[in-house]
């Protein structure tokens, strides 16, 4: 090919395309070049000396990480003076870093210790007394070892472009030089995480999981974060039944090694001291603990009584839970309860978007597409708090691929740092001329943007005469999967029109029917109405304060099944743990189900003969099963024709939970509540 | 923050040396003649000049913390630098700082009571060919010998600025 450049590396010959490193050139042969502050996607620091490789031609050993490639280039990359080379960094590293791997919480994990095994020597010549500072702690989340840091400026850089927040800098000169906080002696940041994950050494420590385990003693479970809709892929560490850590430094899923300060710290909620490990049933007015043969035999006999006298029912689901748990709901409401009364909270208006891009293709954007795109319209939305993921891909691709972001906001916002214009309100119209002279286009807009101010957005786009792909946000992990499966009065699974629409979730709760069933969901405000209150939860919410029938409920980490993201992209969900005396919300049903003799009607409570049933009953769900067995993620079909109904727009509402909000379930995370009160005693 | 004339005067035309959206380069400069101004780098300077150079005051902070003629306490009216870097080391550098110290009673980046003068052991500073070299503020003082060193001082002393 001929724009490809020819090199020799270690007498291989390479072929790659120019401007290409040396580093990662021979990586495409297999020859690992050691490298500390190299780093692939942020910019490059040659700070540590550790890639130093020999060229032909060049009167000096050269950095592997920053030398592009050249036509005719001979590297070599094991001589006896690179060999000397690592050893004489990796000697100079560890004169003032501490020797106490035992103690360390990056021992066994630590690229350190990895190189000085792999390149090191086995002694030193320094014989001095070592520069040694106390260890700070910067955040709730971020504590700082001076003595441990490398200066590689991982961390500063991950913060700074990755991040986009800038709140770690270098400060000092030479030996004394350290990693220091945006606020003098502390950190006012994202708490992200992003620093400690990246940082190669034990310098930067979280304390949410510091000194909780050795890394070799865990199991990774890679599931799917619980709380904002982005679906990023956490890899939870797990022993002895207990979750102690999250990140995903594998880079498996569709956020690559991408998390926020929830789905990296805050599955701490699933341990919190409130938790409900135990059925409730209300006796002589007070919930008392009872077991579980005894709640849903209390409730089956409530609900049958009920369907036997013709009695009224109100079915609220959740945002939470997975589809095949939101689909068997909604179908033991409709077939079983004999019910339309069917809801959630709506958080966007996906039903219009669907409808008006009936018959089109390629319509709908996903997280991948943020970017690749060559320009990105943000509307309402306060992206960099409301959807870390999302917001950083655009980042990505304006900081990789200079990609034009357009943001319509009615307040400031971080991206418009970047922006190529930025307009406050809601005029996105003036910005028509410099969209059409885009090639391409992806446009997010929040729930401020429906019906038929959604469909004007639609026609607006049409009139660019470029290809827009539409991404609707929504709050929750499976807010998404629960408008797709149905859980809706007017809408059963796949949009199709449910004919007699039932009552909608304010409806519910005004009216005073024989019984509410609320799974996963806190929609009570003031006093109940219903005659008998039935919730399914991890906590003792509001709502299920006033329940007849409380049922402890498994968190995502602990079950199986599928979540859809907002931009409409189905993962799997893997099972973690698992807490004592509580179970899924599928399992639950299906024991209700077994209970009351329809189980036959409702079939299996697993989740893969429930998803084998979406796939059949819901068309946007045919997506390849490999794809999610595999832990990927898989985009859902757009809507075959138009949705005829009615939706009420007024219930549609987001949330809009910032960096350390996560609706209900954030007050039970300790992580987000001490970043919280830290900020307030400031 | 305010200035003088004088100094908002040097600053406009600092910043409209460099190119637009390359403010920043200002700010070495900016922060030196900001601390002969009002002695020192305090947090106050050091957001002022972040907001004026677009940059953050941990950017700043990082710049400031490098360079160790910025200074974060105030110094003496007369700061005495006294290099003891391989060649002023071989003329005996290292003694003439000793001497100074003991003379004023002071150590490395202290001031003395009144005020007056503040010394500070420094690296090499570019007058080898003249070692030992001191410097005082910004004057060279060249050959220095322990005799010459207290004439030095014993003017200093006196001297109003
Ligand atoms: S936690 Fe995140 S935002 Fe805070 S300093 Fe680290 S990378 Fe930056
Ligand atoms: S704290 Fe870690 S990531 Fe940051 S510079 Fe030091 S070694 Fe590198
Ligand atoms: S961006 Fe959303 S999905 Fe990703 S880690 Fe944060 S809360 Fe979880
Ligand atoms: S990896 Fe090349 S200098 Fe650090
Ligand atoms: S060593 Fe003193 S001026 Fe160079």
């Amino acid at each position: 090919m001929a724009d490809l450049v020819n090199l020799t590396i270690d007498g291989r010959a390479v072929q790659v395309p120019p401007q290409t490193l040396v580093i990662d050139a021979a990586k495409t042969v297999g020859i690992e070049i050691p490298a500390f502050c190299y780093y692939e996607g942020l910019s490059l620091a040659a700070a540590c000396r550790m890639c130093l490789v020999e060229v032909e031609k060049m009167p000096k050993m050269m950095t592997a990480c920053t030398l592009p490639v050249s036509e005719g280039m001979v590297v070599r990359t094991e001589t006896e003076q690179v060999k000397q080379a690592r050893k004489y960094t990796l000697e100079f590293l560890l004169t003032n870093h501490p020797l106490d791997c035992p103690v360390c919480d990056k021992g066994g994990e630590c690229e350190l210790q990895d190189m000085v095994f792999r390149y090191g020597a086995g002694e030193s010549r320094y014989t001095e007394e070592k520069v040694h500072t106390p260890e700070k702690q910067f955040s709730p989340v971020v504590f700082f070892d001076a003595p441990r840091c490398i200066l590689c400026f991982r961390c500063v850089r991950t913060c700074n472009e990755g991040m986009g927040v800038g709140a770690l800098g270098v400060i000092n000169r030479g030996v004394v030089s350290e990693i220091g906080p945006n606020h003098g002696d502390h950190l006012e940041c994202d708490e992200c995480g992003a620093c400690i994950d990246i940082c190669p050494v034990g310098a930067l420590t979280s304390g949410i999981d510091r000194y909780q385990t050795r890394p070799w003693e865990m199991t990774h479970v890679g599931t799917i974060c619980t709380h904002c809709g982005d679906g990023c892929k956490t890899t939870l560490g797990t022993r002895n039944d207990r979750i102690l850590r999250g990140n995903n430094r594998d880079r498996s899923g569709i956020n690559g090694e991408f998390l926020c300060v929830k789905g990296r710290y805050a599955f701490d909620f699933y341990d919190h001291p409130e938790r409900l490990q135990a059925p409730m049933v209300r006796i002589n007015g007070k919930l008392e603990e009872v077991s579980w043969s005894k709640a849903l035999e209390t409730v089956a006999q409530k609900f049958k009584d009920t369907v036997a006298s013709n009695g009224s029912f109100g079915v609220i689901g959740s945002n939470h839970t997975s589809n095949e748990e939101n689909f068997y709901l909604q179908k033991f409401a409709r077939q079983v309860l004999k019910t339309n009364n069917v809801d959630h909270q709506r958080t966007g208006d996906v039903v219009t978007l669907l409808d008006s891009l009936s018959g089109k293709t390629s319509k709908l954007g996903t997280v991948a597409d943020l970017y690749q795109s060559k320009a990105v319209l943000v509307l309402g939305a306060d992206l960099a708090l409301e959807h870390p993921l999302l917001s950083y891909q655009v980042r990505a691709n304006y900081r990789h691929h200079q990609a034009k972001v357009y943001v319509v906001t009615e307040k400031p916002v971080r991206e418009d740092n970047y922006a190529a214009a930025k307009v406050r309100g809601r005029d996105y119209a003036s910005l028509a001329g410099k969209l059409k002279a885009e090639s391409e286009l992806v446009i997010l807009f929040d729930d401020s943007y429906k019906g038929a101010d959604l469909r004007q957005l639609v026609e607006f786009a049409e009139s660019l005469a470029i290809p827009v792909k539409f991404i609707c946000l929504l709050d929750y992990a499976n807010s998404r999967g629960a408008v797709d499966m149905g859980l809706t009065p007017e809408l059963l699974p796949g949009y199709t029109p449910s004919g007699a629409t039932g009552l909608h979730i304010d409806e519910m709760l005004a009216a005073t029917l024989d019984v509410l069933w609320v799974v996963g969901a806190n929609p009570l405000k003031g006093q109940k109405k219903a005659g008998f209150l039935v919730v399914q939860d991890l906590f003792l919410t509001e709502t299920a304060q006033q329940a007849d029938v409380v049922l402890p409920a498994a968190s995502a980490y602990e079950k199986s099944g599928t979540v859809t993201n907002t931009t409409g992209e189905v993962q799997r969900l893997t099972q973690a743990v698992s807490t004592m005396g509580a179970k899924t919300d599928l399992e639950i049903m299906g024991f209700l189900a077994r209970e009351m003799g329809a189980a036959p009607l409702l079939g299996p409570w697993v989740a893969e003969t429930v998803f084998a049933e979406i796939r059949k009953t819901v068309h946007a769900y045919d997506v390849p099963l490999p794809v999610l067995a595999t832990g990927g993620a898989a985009q859902t079909l757009p809507v075959n024709g138009r949705i005829p109904v009615d939706t009420r727009l007024d219930l549609v509402q987001s949330d809009h939970n910032g960096l350390f909000a996560s609706g209900t379930l954030g007050r039970y995370s300790k992580v987000l509540n001490s970043v919280l009160e830290n900020r307030l005693s400031r | 923050m305010t200035f003088s004339p004088q100094l908002e005067a040097r600053f406009e035309k600092l910043l409209k040396s460099y190119p637009p959206g390359r403010q920043r380069s200002a700010m070495i400069p900016m922060l030196m003649y900001a601390q002969d101004e009002i002695g020192s780098v305090t947090d106050e300077l050091i957001t002022e000049v972040a907001a004026r150079t677009g940059t953050t005051p941990l950017q700043v902070n990082e710049v400031m913390s490098y360079y160790s003629m910025l200074h974060r306490k105030p110094l003496g009216k007369f700061h005495v630098q006294v290099c003891t870097n391989i060649s002023c080391l071989l003329h005996d550098g290292d003694k003439l700082y000793e001497h100074a110290c003991k003379k004023l009673g002071i150590g490395h980046k202290e001031v003395t009571a009144d005020g007056q003068i503040s010394i500070e052991e420094v690296e090499c500073m570019g007058a080898c060919s003249w070692a030992p070299a001191i410097q005082v503020n910004y004057d060279f003082h060249h050959h220095v010998t322990p005799a010459k060193l207290d004439e030095i001082l014993d003017r200093l002393k006196k001297k109003p600025v």
